[in-house]
């Protein structure tokens, strides 16, 4: 029988990935941020999930205007990321899991949400750093993905309430498979930052640590605030908590943090890493 | 779509909406192509034909011409889009902040670090 194992929940600035290429984890600047990674990885190492399912936004990789869908659910056997217009990108293949990407994509759709699912996709900094950041060392990735994309860039942007739902609904298909994977959930993104406009370069501490303190407990507290709202609170990017809500939503169990690092700044943006167990353990 | 004059305003925020979207189209559609090696190359060697391909408006036209973000910003550019075009004039995202801000790059970078902090739980 599958488990949820846990959630990862990690800022994906494609900085991050250009000082990984260029070995900065302890330069003073990146350390404090690459430090908030340890204790996720000896959490991997004990739990070696098997799966990966990760909610996060293209930033104009796999969609453009011309398609720009609310909610995509890969359902490919591999997927890759490619050069983002930055020249950086050959970063390994992710093997694709199509039987769990169809079967929640049968479950959700049975939750009454309407995906576009993907045989052929691409998978941007979004993915490509986080995985980096868990696995540094692997020769190939130890997890099968399946990626979930959540429109965080062309208004109207789906609510904070329908993304938290969305999660719940993937979480109750996860709890329905019947393979016997370790399924880790991550959400990526955030937290506070803001690219353009006369704002650019806004970080609100006091939001973010609203965010890192209820994301766990207590998700529903950041539905208080609509898409717009976050998007004043958290800067025009910092919408991306999005994410985070919905990977929160698709931890079923007693979630339980166990690590959690806030660091400002790192590029134009206030960095976050934070680990949940999922304690619910599925019947055999 | 909604009346512009009814829309939401969040102060120095530019909110991508429908509205930007198709006034963007263009500017985005170009910027969007460059996630291609070969098209930044045939950018840069001419950049005007490359403009015309993909009729960029007037104004869109104008503010590539004159490296001008705020002004692309303004005709439709989304940000996620001309970070491609910005790589290929040597912008990261500090320079853009400080073009956009009026700040000098130094002083974008220290107003970021105003807010530094590190703050680190960990379960016993």
């Amino acid at each position: 029988m599958s488990e949820i194992v846990g959630g990862l929940f990690t800022s994906h600035v494609p900085g991050i990935g250009a000082a990984i290429a260029k070995g900065l984890q302890d330069d003073p600047y990146w350390k404090p941020f690459f430090d908030g990674f340890i204790p996720v990885h000896r959490w991997l190492e004990q739990r070696r999930p098997d799966v990966a399912v990760v909610f996060y936004n293209d930033h104009g990789l796999n969609f453009f205007l011309d398609k720009m869908p609310t909610f995509a659910i890969g359902a490919a056997p591999e997927y890759r990321h490619e050069d983002e217009g930055w020249g950086i990108g050959g970063y390994k293949p992710y093997p694709g899991h199509p039987d769990l990407s169809w079967h929640i994509i049968e479950q959700v759709v049975a939750s009454e949400f309407d995906p576009v699912t993907c045989q052929s996709m691409t998978v941007d900094h979004a993915v490509a750093v986080p995985f980096e950041l868990c696995w540094p060392d692997a020769k190939a990735w130890p997890v099968k993905l399946v990626p979930i994309c959540i429109n965080t860039v062309q208004h109207p942007l789906p609510s904070p309430k329908r993304c938290l739902e969305l999660g719940r609904a993937v979480g109750r298909a996860l709890r329905s498979w019947k393979g016997d994977e370790k399924i880790l959930v991550m959400g990526t993104g955030g937290l506070s930052h803001q690219l353009e406009g006369k704002r650019a370069g806004f970080i609100n501490t006091d939001y973010d640590r609203f965010c890192l303190n209820n994301i766990g407990p207590n998700p529903e507290a950041l539905l208080r605030h609509d898409s717009l709202d976050i998007v004043e609170l958290a800067g025009s990017q910092g919408v991306e908590i999005l994410n985070w809500l919905a990977a929160r939503g698709a931890l079923t169990g007693d979630v339980v943090e166990l690590a959690s690092n806030y660091h400002v700044p790192i590029s134009n943006t206030a960095a976050a890493t934070a680990l949940f167990e999922n304690r619910e353990f599925l019947p055999a | 779509m909604s009346d512009p004059t009814e829309r939401r305003v969040i102060p120095g925020t530019p909110v991508f909406d429908g509205h930007s979207a198709q006034r963007g189209y263009a500017l985005n559609a170009m910027c969007y192509s460059f996630n291609d090696a070969d098209k930044r190359a045939a950018f840069v060697a001419d950049e005007e034909a490359y403009m015309a391909r993909f009729r960029l408006s007037p104004e869109q036209l104008d503010a590539v011409r004159r490296r001008d973000v705020p002004a692309m910003i303004a005709a439709g550019g989304n940000v996620y889009y001309l970070a491609k075009l910005a790589g290929i004039f040597g912008l990261n995202v500090q320079d853009l902040g400080a073009l956009q801000t009026g700040m000098a790059v130094e002083d974008f970078k220290a107003g970021l670090l105003a807010h530094a902090v590190t703050e680190r739980r960990a379960a016993a």
